[in-house]
């Protein structure tokens, strides 16, 4: 970590996006996390999705629970809405705020201790209930701050910093998502911006319970020979199978690619994911064939990377709920109370 | 692309702007780190070293260095490199303990220097404590040069250009002083081992208008006047002063005229204000006593009456520039423009006169009938004879003068020890880390967001009253430190080891400015645009290393770097250092020797 605030100063040919932002502006207080944390580049792939989106910072909350991950909002998005919660519980957070304002952009920052030890079940509502989120796990497979212990996506074989091997299975968060009925589903590493990136950016378009579970070396506790999470192990084993390109409803297409070479899934608010196939016959909207792949790729220690599925026609809670339009804080008095003869109405019904 | 050697002195030189802009390569950042921890005397002597005259430089020097510095380039103006130069002259106490004393033994070879000007002087300080026997001839009865005849008093007081040429003095030349030299050959039948030439460009040019003859007795060429000024043979002008020039000369002269009586003094310019050969400041300086500045008016003629000046007339021209970009002054066609005026000081150029040289001793002169000059030896086609200053090469500055003042005595010393002038020697260079602990080093590497502060003026009703009184007060200790946090520390440098990165994006994520990308190789032109940040000053070498596993390269674009060390910080496995370069031209002796 560094006790110096970042420099001011930025680059004086930096780019601003629409709304007149650099990504300078999308920064938060400068990380207190270890020197070299993945954690810190995904800080830095959400601080450059939202300023290519050209996201209104005043229009994204941002949740976490406890852990390193979950320390992370403090260092992005200086200028958004932001809820620290209770270990395992952002997912309720989350629930409740998106219930009562639905405007909003629902970021939930999570790590593998916090959203599948202590809040597994959490977690696992949160996705079944198709809530409107991106919802990003930071997966670095161990107990960094207290020093090192596995956690529960450690996986099996693995070894610990001191040599102990693991006997546990690992908790696979892609697996259950998919199970779970998340509609944008996808995996990352720290390490890979250029991945990173505009996965993020299709997941925060995404209008529907978006999961990404990201590998993140954690370089003080498992970073070593044996981790089958550090840089080397994820770099020699990182299978991706697809590239992929957000384009928003507003951008040009400019890009060309030979017919079969790309796949363009369009979404419901008119944005489309351009994903350049790398695996082939890989079908990232077809769940079962997804489900299937996933677990014969594991099954030989490969980590698949990229969009692994996505639903082009999501629904989420509100629409399964038909709740109000509009964000509750909007509602008045003439909307809330319906009047005197309206509930009596009501109360004949009941007689 | 191929990887930098970073074991090349240049590469970090280069990246020190400052440093590397500076004729004589003072290493700036040092001093500056010095003034704010107020080790003045080190400061100074850091400067004495390298630029010989710290006060004088401190109030007078041309600044290339401030231009230069990275400062300019992330905020509006650099770090005020002169005046905390001043300072460190202010503050520094009794220093003298730590000059070179007069050689106990000589080495019996003799030289002699010609005019006791800042070149010559940096000759004399560089090759007597070395044994060396060297007589100075000097047209004027006291040492110093255009130092002391050229700039007025109030912007450089007598004591302090007493004090610096003092010190050199103190060395024990042979002074010849009051009596010019009409002959080169005179001085070379005395046998000298090497002749130095640094007597400066002494001839100011000259107006051919008509009615300028005749007027004579109230049109004064400028530095002859300054220096009559200097020597108090003049301590009055006309009430109505006109200064024709748009050069530091004329500045000098009008601020001058204006405190020996001139009331209304304007300065008329042929060129526009921007193309002024003037620096910005002195105009600034000018124009803050009340001086006015006419642009785009040719002297046309003298009004006289029976010899009594009565108005210069000025033509009105405006620019055009040709095909190839030439500017040319076209007349506009307007009615010529009349100046009523009791005085007028011609401030339009300095040339360089060698009447005194005789063309028949070896030294080539050119189709302009100047010496041919080394631009590396500074010898002439006679190696034993050299020129330095503006004698060498035109008018410059002092402290380009001090710079050949150096190189020439690295000839002189290699000469004299039957040595290749061309074979210079390397300068001294050393890269030192700066960590102290996990996140401590050895430098203040918080950035300092204040704006340049401003140096402290006498008011302008008293400074106009004497032509003695100094106009800049000078930074306070408190103001010194406060400027000297501005500077970026150019000269720690960001040091990659590339065997110890695991690639983490931690120094790219961090890294205010943008300047570091893990990336594909590729053709210099080509990968230049695709950086976190195109680099497009390509004057400022990339950082390339080679050798990461991922078979990627690390490019640093060091041009707005701003040296904070988060990088270092940020990085888990000491990949990144904070390395100080500390590079010092080497001068003659021993060490400038094969």
């Amino acid at each position: 970590m560094t006790y110096l605030a970042k420099p001011k100063f930025r680059h004086p040919e930096l780019p601003r996006n629409a709304l007149g932002f650099t990504r300078r502006d999308y920064e938060g207080s400068v990380s207190t996390l270890c020197a070299g944390c993945g954690h810190d580049s995904i800080s830095a792939a959400i601080i450059q999705a939202c300023y290519e989106l050209a996201l209104p910072p005043h229009r994204i909350a941002k949740l976490s629970g406890i852990g390193c991950s979950s320390k992370t909002p403090t260092y992005f998005l200086g200028s958004s809405h932001g809820f620290n919660s209770v270990h395992g519980r952002m997912p309720s957070v989350l629930t409740g705020a998106n219930m009562a304002n639905r405007d909003l952009i629902y970021l939930g920052v999570s790590g593998d201790g916090d959203s599948a030890s202590i809040g597994l079940g959490q977690f696992a509502h949160a996705i079944r209930r198709a809530v409107n989120m991106t919802y990003i796990v930071e997966n670095n497979g161990v107990y960094g701050l207290t020093k090192g212990q596995f956690s529960a996506t450690s996986d099996k074989g693995s070894k610990s910093k001191k040599g102990v091997v693991n006997s546990d299975e690992p908790i696979d968060m892609i697996g259950m998502a998919l199970q779970l009925g998340a509609t944008y589903v996808g995996r990352s590493f720290s390490g890979d911006k250029a991945q990173l990136v505009p996965l993020i950016k299709g997941a925060l378009l995404h209008p529907g319970a978006a999961f990404i579970d990201c590998v993140s070396p954690c370089v003080a506790f498992n970073n070593h020979e044996g981790s089958t999470k550090s840089f080397d192990y994820v770099r020699a084993h990182n299978e991706a199978v697809n590239f992929l390109d957000v384009i928003t409803p507003r951008a040009e297409i400019t890009t060309d690619y030979a017919p079969g070479e790309m796949v363009d899934v369009r979404q419901h608010d008119g944005s489309i994911i351009r994903l350049k196939k790398v695996a082939e016959d890989y079908d990232p909207t077809d769940r079962i064939k997804v489900m299937n792949f996933l677990q014969e790729q594991q099954a030989k220690g490969e980590v698949v990377t990229g969009l692994l599925f996505v639903d082009p026609e999501p629904q989420d809670l509100h629409g399964a709920l038909a709740t109000v339009t509009a964000p509750l804080n909007e509602l008045g008095d003439g909307d809330l109370c319906p009047g005197a003869a309206e509930i009596d109405k009501i109360n004949a019904g009941l007689r | 692309m191929k990887p930098t050697d970073i074991s090349v002195p240049d590469y970090f030189h280069k990246v020190v702007d400052c440093q590397w802009a500076c004729p004589a390569h003072t290493p700036v950042p040092e001093y500056i780190r010095l003034i704010a921890a107020r080790r003045f005397g080190d400061a100074y002597m850091i400067n004495w070293k390298s630029n010989v005259f710290p006060g004088v430089l401190g109030r007078t020097c041309d600044r290339p260095c401030e231009p230069a510095c990275r400062r300019g380039r992330v905020e509006k103006e650099p770090v005020a490199i002169c005046r905390l130069k001043r300072v460190a002259a202010d503050y520094k106490g009794d220093i003298r303990d730590r000059l070179p004393q007069p050689a106990p033994q000589k080495n019996g070879k003799r030289v002699a220097l010609i005019g006791a000007g800042p070149a010559s002087l940096t000759v004399a300080r560089d090759l007597l404590p070395l044994g060396y026997h060297v007589t100075i001839y000097e047209q004027d009865p006291f040492a110093g040069g255009m130092i002391r005849t050229q700039i007025p008093k109030f912007r450089l007081p007598e004591e302090v250009i007493d004090e610096e040429v003092g010190y050199i003095l103190g060395l024990e030349p042979e002074l010849r002083l009051g009596k010019k030299i009409d002959s080169l050959k005179s001085v070379l039948d005395e046998g000298y081992d090497a002749v130095f030439v640094g007597c400066g460009a002494p001839r100011g040019r000259d107006l051919d208008i008509p009615g300028r003859k005749a007027a004579a007795a109230h049109i004064h060429v400028g530095i002859d006047w300054l220096s009559s000024v200097s020597f108090g043979h003049v301590t009055s002008i006309g009430k109505r002063v006109i200064v024709l020039g748009g050069g530091n000369t004329a500045m000098d002269c009008c601020r001058s005229a204006r405190r020996l009586g001139g009331e209304s003094v304007q300065v008329v310019v042929r060129s526009g204000f921007e193309e002024m050969k003037a620096s910005p400041w002195e105009k600034e300086d000018a124009m803050h006593e009340g001086i006015p500045i006419h642009n785009f008016l040719v002297p046309k003629s003298v009004q006289h009456d029976g010899g009594k000046l009565k108005a210069m007339v000025f033509e009105k021209v405006k620019p055009e520039y040709d095909a190839k970009g030439r500017r040319n002054l076209v007349p506009t066609g307007e009615p010529d423009v009349v100046l009523e005026c009791d005085d007028v000081l011609v401030a339009v150029g300095q040339e360089n006169a060698f009447p005194w040289i005789e063309r028949d001793l070896g030294i080539a002169f050119d189709k302009w009938d100047m010496p041919v000059v080394d631009p590396v030896t500074l010898q002439s086609s006679r190696p034993d004879v050299l020129f330095g200053g503006d004698a060498a090469f035109g008018p410059k500055n002092i402290i380009w003068a001090v710079a050949h003042g150096h190189d020439a005595a690295v000839s002189i010393d290699k000469l004299c020890n039957g040595e290749d002038t061309r074979l210079r020697p390397a300068p001294d260079f050393s890269l030192i880390s700066q960590k102290m602990g996990i996140h401590e080093w050895s430098y203040d590497n918080q950035i300092s967001n204040d704006l340049r502060f401003k140096v402290p003026l006498r008011d302008t009703k008293e400074a106009l009253s004497s032509i003695k009184l100094e106009v800049e007060l000078g930074f306070d200790d408190k103001l010194a430190y406060e400027e000297a946090e501005r500077c970026l520390n150019c000269d720690v440098q960001t040091v990659f080891t590339t065997n110890l990165c695991i690639e983490c994006d931690a120094c790219v994520d961090i890294c205010p400015m943008d300047c570091i990308t893990f990336t594909p190789d590729g053709e210099e032109a080509e990968l230049r645009e695709r950086l976190m940040a195109p680099a497009k000053n390509l004057t400022q070498d990339l950082y390339v290393a080679d050798g990461l596993k991922t078979g990627r390269l690390m490019v640093k674009d060091e041009d707005v770097c701003l040296h904070c060390g988060l990088c270092a910080e940020r990085c888990p496995t000491g990949a990144w250092d904070m390395r100080k370069s500390l590079i010092e031209m080497t001068h003659a002796g021993p060490q400038c020797r094969a």
